[in-house]
C-alpha cells in the first residue's frame, strides 16, 4: 500500500467527524446515566436522593442499612454457590458431549445433535410450569439444586466446544495415541488445554447469565435459604422498603457490584469472551 | 471395534442427554399433552378436555392484549436495539476520541442484572421527583406518570429493553467489523467512495450473517425478557404492559391454572419453532455471500 493510499484511507474513513464524536458521547452518557444516578443516590443521605448539589455529603450509611435490613450475606452465598455449581456441571457435561460429537462416529449422531440444538431455541425459561411440576415430584422445590438443574446441560456450551474440538488437528491426537494415551487422556491432555480460551469465554458468559437470572429462581424458591441475590433484591425492594430509594439503590448496587467490578477490571476479557461466544 | 466406539460415544453423551431430555424435551411434550387436559383441583384429577384450554385462550382478552403488546414490543425492540448496536459498533470500531470509555459505557447494561437496573429505572420514571420528571420539569412540561399511564407503560418498558440489549448486540457487530479485510477499506478510499456508500455497499452486505445471528437472538429475547415487567409494572396498568411470558407466569403461578398455562406455553413454543424454521430454511440460504 502506498503512502498516498494510507493517507487517503485515514482521511476518508478513520477519523470520525466531530458530529460522530459528539453523538457517540451523548449516547454513551445516556447509557450510563441510570448507573450514575444510582451511584449518586446510594452514596448520599436520603434528603439528597433527588437533589443534585455538588458538595452534598457522602455517606456509606445506605449500604449498612440495606445490609442490615435483609439477609444479603445469605443471598450472596446462595448466588455464589449456584453460579459455581452450574458452571462446574456445564463444563463437565458439555466437554464430554462435545467430545463425542467431534471425534466419534455412531448411529444417530445427526439426530442427537439436532436434539441438542433444540435447547438453543427452547430455553428452560419458557418451560416453567412443567419444570416446576418435575421439581415438585423430585421434592426439590425451594433448593439451590432446583434452580440449577435445568441449566446443567447447556446446548450452547456443547455447540461451542464441538466447533472448537473439530478445529483441533488430528495429527496432535494421533501423536498422543501413538504414545499410548487412552481416549479420555487425549481429551484431558490435548483437547481441553487447547480449548482453554473458549472455556474462559463460556465461563464468563455463563456466570453473568446465571448471576442475573431471575424468573425461574423467583418461581422455584420461597425462602431465604435458597433465594439468590436477584430474587432477594426484588423481595426486598418491593415489600420491605416502601419507597426509600437510597436504601434500594444501595442494595441494587451491592448486588450488581461483583459483576460490575469484575467487568471494569477485566473489560477486555469480557468483551472478547462475549465476541468469541457469539461467532459461530 | 466400531461397536465399542459407538458405545463409548453414547456413554459420553448420556449425562448431558438425561438432563436435556428431562428439562427441555420432556417438558415441551408434556406441555402439549397437558394442554388437552383440565387443571387438577384438590381430589379431582385432570380430565381430557380436548381443545377447551385453547378455546379459553381465544376468549381471554388478557391473552390477546399480551399477544398484541408482545408484537409491538418485538417490533420496537428488535429494529431499535439492532440499529443502535450497529451505530455503536461503527463508532467504536474507528479511532474515535475516548473509545475505551464509549465501549465500556455501551456494554455496561449487559453485565448488570435486569432486576437491579429495572429498580433504577423505576426510580427514573417515578412521578413527581424521578429524574425524568425533573428533566421534563426544567422544560416546563406537565407531569407524567410514565409507568402508571396506559398509553406510556408499554413504551417505557420497551425503552428499558432496548437500553439493556443494544450494547450486547454491539459486541457481535464489533467482532464482525474487526474481522473484515482492511484492504476493502483501502480500495474504497482509493476509489473515493463516500463513507455512506462504503457502508451500504461493502460493510452492510458483509455484516449480513451477523445481522441474522443478532436478529434471531433479538426475537428470542423479545419472547423471553420479562424480568423488567415484574419489577416495573407487573403487567399493568390494566394489562397495558403485559407480555406473553408474563401472562403465562401469572396464569401458572398466581392462579395455578396449569392446564391453561400449558396451552399458553404451546403458543410460545410455536413462536420459537417458527423463528427456528425461518432461520434454518429461509434466512440461512440467503445471507451467504461467498
Amino acid at each position: 500500500m502506498s503512502a498516498h493510499a494510507a493517507a487517503a484511507t485515514r482521511l476518508v474513513y478513520n477519523d470520525p467527524g466531530w458530529i460522530d464524536t459528539v453523538a457517540a458521547w451523548l449516547l454513551a452518557l445516556l447509557w450510563i446515566l441510570p448507573l450514575v444516578y444510582a451511584v449518586w443516590t446510594a452514596f448520599h443521605p436520603t434528603e439528597f436522593s433527588t437533589r443534585f448539589v455538588l458538595f452534598a455529603p457522602l455517606t456509606l450509611d445506605n449500604f449498612s442499612r440495606a445490609w442490615a435490613a435483609a439477609p444479603f450475606a445469605r443471598y450472596f452465598l446462595n448466588t455464589t454457590l449456584l453460579v459455581t455449581m452450574i458452571l462446574a456441571c456445564q463444563l463437565v457435561l458439555s466437554t464430554l458431549a462435545a467430545y463425542a460429537f467431534a471425534r466419534y462416529e455412531f448411529f444417530g449422531k445427526k439426530l442427537l445433535f439436532a436434539l441438542v440444538l433444540v435447547q438453543l431455541m427452547v430455553m428452560p425459561d419458557i418451560l416453567l410450569v412443567e419444570n416446576y411440576k418435575t421439581m415438585a415430584r423430585l421434592g426439590l422445590v425451594d433448593t439451590l439444586l432446583a434452580i440449577g438443574l435445568p441449566y446443567f446441560a447447556s446446548a450452547f456450551a456443547i455447540f461451542l466446544l464441538r466447533q472448537t474440538f473439530m478445529g483441533i488437528p488430528k495429527e496432535l491426537v494421533e501423536a498422543a495415541r501413538v504414545e499410548g494415551a487412552s481416549a479420555m487422556q487425549v481429551l484431558w491432555r490435548v483437547y481441553v488445554p487447547l480449548a482453554r480460551p473458549v472455556y474462559t469465554a463460556f465461563a464468563l458468559v455463563s456466570v453473568s447469565f446465571h448471576w442475573n437470572n431471575f424468573l425461574w429462581p423467583l418461581i422455584i424458591t420461597n425462602s431465604v435459604s435458597a433465594r439468590p441475590l436477584t430474587v432477594g433484591l426484588q423481595v426486598f425492594s418491593s415489600t420491605d422498603q416502601g419507597i426509600d430509594w437510597s436504601i434500594i439503590t444501595a442494595a441494587t448496587l451491592m448486588s450488581s457490584a461483583p459483576l460490575l467490578v469484575a467487568f471494569l477490571l477485566f473489560q477486555r476479557q469480557f468483551v472478547q469472551s462475549f465476541m468469541r461466544a457469539g461467532i459461530k | 471395534m466400531q461397536a465399542r466406539q459407538a458405545a463409548h460415544a453414547y456413554l459420553l453423551l448420556l449425562p448431558a442427554f438425561v438432563l436435556l431430555v428431562a428439562f427441555t424435551h420432556y417438558p415441551a411434550v408434556a406441555s402439549l399433552i397437558d394442554s388437552f387436559y383440565s387443571t387438577p383441583k384438590g381430589a379431582r384429577p385432570a380430565v381430557w378436555v380436548g381443545l377447551d384450554n385453547y378455546q379459553q385462550m381465544v376468549g381471554d382478552p388478557v391473552f390477546w392484549k399480551a399477544a398484541t403488546n408482545n408484537l409491538w414490543f418485538a417490533l420496537a425492540t428488535i429494529p431499535c436495539s439492532i440499529g443502535l448496536a450497529l451505530v455503536m459498533a461503527l463508532w467504536v470500531n474507528e479511532r474515535i476520541a475516548g473509545r475505551g470509555f464509549l465501549r465500556m459505557a455501551y456494554f455496561t447494561p449487559t453485565v448488570l442484572p435486569m432486576v437491579a437496573v429495572a429498580n433504577i429505572w423505576l426510580f427514573f420514571y417515578t412521578p413527581g421527583y424521578g429524574l425524568l420528571e425533573q428533566i421534563t420539569g426544567w422544560f416546563g412540561l406537565p407531569s407524567q406518570n410514565w409507568l402508571g399511564d396506559q398509553r406510556t407503560a408499554l413504551g417505557a418498558v420497551t425503552v428499558v429493553a432496548v437500553w439493556k440489549e443494544a450494547g450486547f448486540f454491539m459486541i457481535f457487530y464489533l467482532a464482525a467489523l474487526q474481522s473484515l479485510n482492511p484492504s476493502l477499506r483501502e480500495a474504497a478510499a482509493i476509489e473515493g467512495a463516500s463513507r455512506w456508500y462504503f457502508f451500504r455497499r461493502v460493510q452492510w452486505p458483509l455484516l449480513m450473517p451477523t445481522t441474522l445471528f443478532v436478529m434471531v437472538n433479538a426475537v428470542i429475547n423479545a419472547v423471553r425478557m420479562v424480568d423488567h415487567i415484574v419489577v416495573l409494572t407487573r403487567g399493568g396498568p390494566d394489562n397495558a404492559s403485559t407480555l406473553l411470558l408474563f401472562h403465562l407466569y401469572e396464569v401458572g403461578f398466581r392462579y395455578w391454572d396449569t392446564g391453561y398455562a400449558a396451552a399458553l406455553t404451546m403458543v410460545l413454543l410455536a413462536v420459537l419453532a417458527t423463528v427456528a424454521l425461518v432461520q434454518f430454511f429461509v434466512l440461512d440460504r440467503k445471507v451467504h455471500y461467498q
